[in-house]
C-alpha cells in the first residue's frame, strides 16, 4: 500500500513528467491558452496514459519478454499506443458525441505525446513493476500532467491580460513561466526517496 | 536466424491482433449520421423558414454541427441561441445583425380576395393560419413567425407581409450595449 502511495506522489510531484523529466512539452506549451481546452486535453491524456500503460505492460510481459525480443519495445509500444488512441476515439464518438466534440482534436494528438511512450518505456525498464503498479504509474503520470497543464493554463490566462513588456509577449513569457514552474517542482525532489 | 524469424512473426501477430481490434471497433461503433446535428435540430424551432440562409432547420443544424454560427435563427430568438450555446459549449452571441434589424413581420391575408384554397395552411410551418376549404382564411398574429412561406403558394396573391406595429404587449426594453462600448475607457482602448 505504501509503495502504491509512493508511486503516486513520485509520478505526480517529485518526478513530474512535464516539469522535471521534460516530456510532453509541446501539448504543455501548445494547449494551455484556455483553461477549458487544457482540462479537455488533461482528461483525454490521463485516460489514454492509463490504458496505454496497461496494454504496453501486457505486451512487454507476455509477448516481448518470453520471445526474448525486447529490442522491438519502441516500435511495438508505438503500435499499441496508436491502436489504443484510435479505439478510444471510436468508442467516445459512439457513446458520447459531446465529449467527442470537446476532446475530438486532442485525441489523435495524444499519439504523438512523448509522455505516453515515455511511461511505457520507463515501466518496461523497472523489473519489479507488477500490472497494478504499472497501471498506477500511468494514471499518476496523467494526473501529474493534468495538474501542471491546468495550473499553467490558469497562469497564462492571467498573463494574457497582464501588462507584459513588448519583447516578452506571447511565447516568450510562456517559456519563462514554464521555467519558473519547473524550478518550483524541482523543489519537491527532497520530499521522498524511492 | 530463429531470433529474426520470431521477431518478425511476433510483430506480424501483434499487428494482426491490433488490426482486428480496430476493424471490429469500426464496425461495432459505427456512427450513423451526425449525432450533434440531430441534437441541434431538436433545439431549433422547426419553422423551416429559411431566414438563416439554409433551406430549413435540418440543413442549418448540419451547418452548425460543421461549425457555422448559432445566431442566424430569428424565429428561435435569444432562447434558442442560449440553448444552442449551452449544448455546444460556445459563447452566446447576439442575433445576427442583418436579420435582427428587420422589424418583426407578420403575414396578412386580404380576406375579401381569399378563395379558400387551403394552400397557405399547408405551407405554414407553425400552423398559424386558420380556415377550411372554400372558407375564408386568416392569420393568427401571435402565432405567425413572419417566415413568408405562405406568400409563394397563394394562387391569388392575397397575402401581404406587413411589419408588426409595436404595442404595449409586444414592446421590449432595448438590449444594453455590449460591454466594450459601455465604459468610456474600454471604448478608447478598442479604438
Amino acid at each position: 500500500m505504501t509503495e502504491l502511495a509512493l508511486i503516486m506522489v513520485s509520478s505526480i510531484l517529485v518526478n513530474n513528467f512535464v516539469l522535471v523529466q521534460f516530456l510532453g512539452l509541446c501539448p504543455f506549451m501548445g494547449v494551455s491558452r484556455k483553461i477549458e481546452t487544457a482540462i479537455g486535453l488533461s482528461l483525454a491524456t490521463t485516460f489514454v496514459l492509463t490504458l496505454a500503460a496497461m496494454c504496453s505492460y501486457l505486451v512487454q510481459q507476455y509477448v516481448l519478454k518470453p520471445l526474448d525480443i525486447e529490442f522491438l519495445r519502441t516500435i511495438s509500444f508505438i503500435l499499441v499506443i496508436a491502436v489504443v488512441v484510435q479505439f478510444t476515439e471510436m468508442v467516445v464518438q459512439k457513446t458520447s458525441p459531446l465529449l467527442y466534440r470537446v476532446l475530438g482534436i486532442f485525441l489523435p494528438l495524444i499519439t504523438t505525446n512523448c509522455i505516453v511512450l515515455g511511461v511505457a518505456l520507463l515501466n518496461a525498464n523497472k523489473s519489479d513493476f507488477t500490472f497494478v503498479t504499472a497501471t498506477l504509474n500511468g494514471f499518476a503520470a496523467g494526473l501529474g500532467f493534468s495538474l501542471v497543464l491546468v495550473l499553467f493554463a490558469a497562469l497564462r490566462e492571467r498573463i494574457a491580460i497582464a501588462d507584459v513588456p513588448k519583447s516578452f509577449e506571447g511565447a516568450a513569457i510562456g517559456m519563462i513561466t514554464a521555467g519558473l514552474m519547473s524550478l518550483a517542482f524541482m523543489g519537491f525532489a527532497g520530499l521522498i526517496r524511492l | 536466424m530463429s531470433m529474426v524469424l520470431s521477431a518478425v512473426l511476433a510483430l506480424l501477430a501483434l499487428c494482426l491482433v491490433c488490426g482486428a481490434i480496430l476493424g471490429f471497433a469500426a464496425v461495432r461503433f459505427r456512427v450513423e449520421g451526425d449525432p450533434i446535428a440531430e441534437q441541434v435540430n431538436a433545439l431549433l424551432p422547426q419553422t423551416q423558414c429559411g431566414q438563416c440562409g439554409y433551406p430549413g432547420c435540418k440543413p442549418y443544424s448540419e451547418a452548425i454541427a460543421a461549425g457555422d454560427k448559432i445566431n442566424k435563427c430569428p424565429p428561435g430568438g435569444e432562447a434558442t441561441i442560449q440553448a444552442l450555446a449551452d449544448l455546444l459549449d460556445v459563447e452566446v452571441e447576439p442575433l445576427d445583425a442583418v436579420e435582427g434589424e428587420k422589424p418583426k413581420m407578420v403575414a396578412y391575408i386580404r380576406e375579401a380576395e381569399c378563395i379558400g384554397c387551403t394552400k397557405c395552411i399547408q405551407a405554414c410551418p407553425v400552423d398559424a393560419i386558420l380556415g377550411a376549404a372554400k372558407q375564408m382564411h386568416t392569420v393568427i398574429v401571435s402565432e405567425c413567425t413572419g417566415c413568408d412561406l405562405c406568400v409563394e403558394p397563394c394562387p391569388v396573391d392575397c397575402i401581404d407581409m406587413i411589419p408588426l406595429d409595436q404595442s404595449l404587449q409586444s414592446w421590449k426594453w432595448e438590449l444594453p450595449l455590449p460591454p466594450g462600448q459601455l465604459i468610456a475607457t474600454d471604448r478608447e482602448q478598442a479604438a
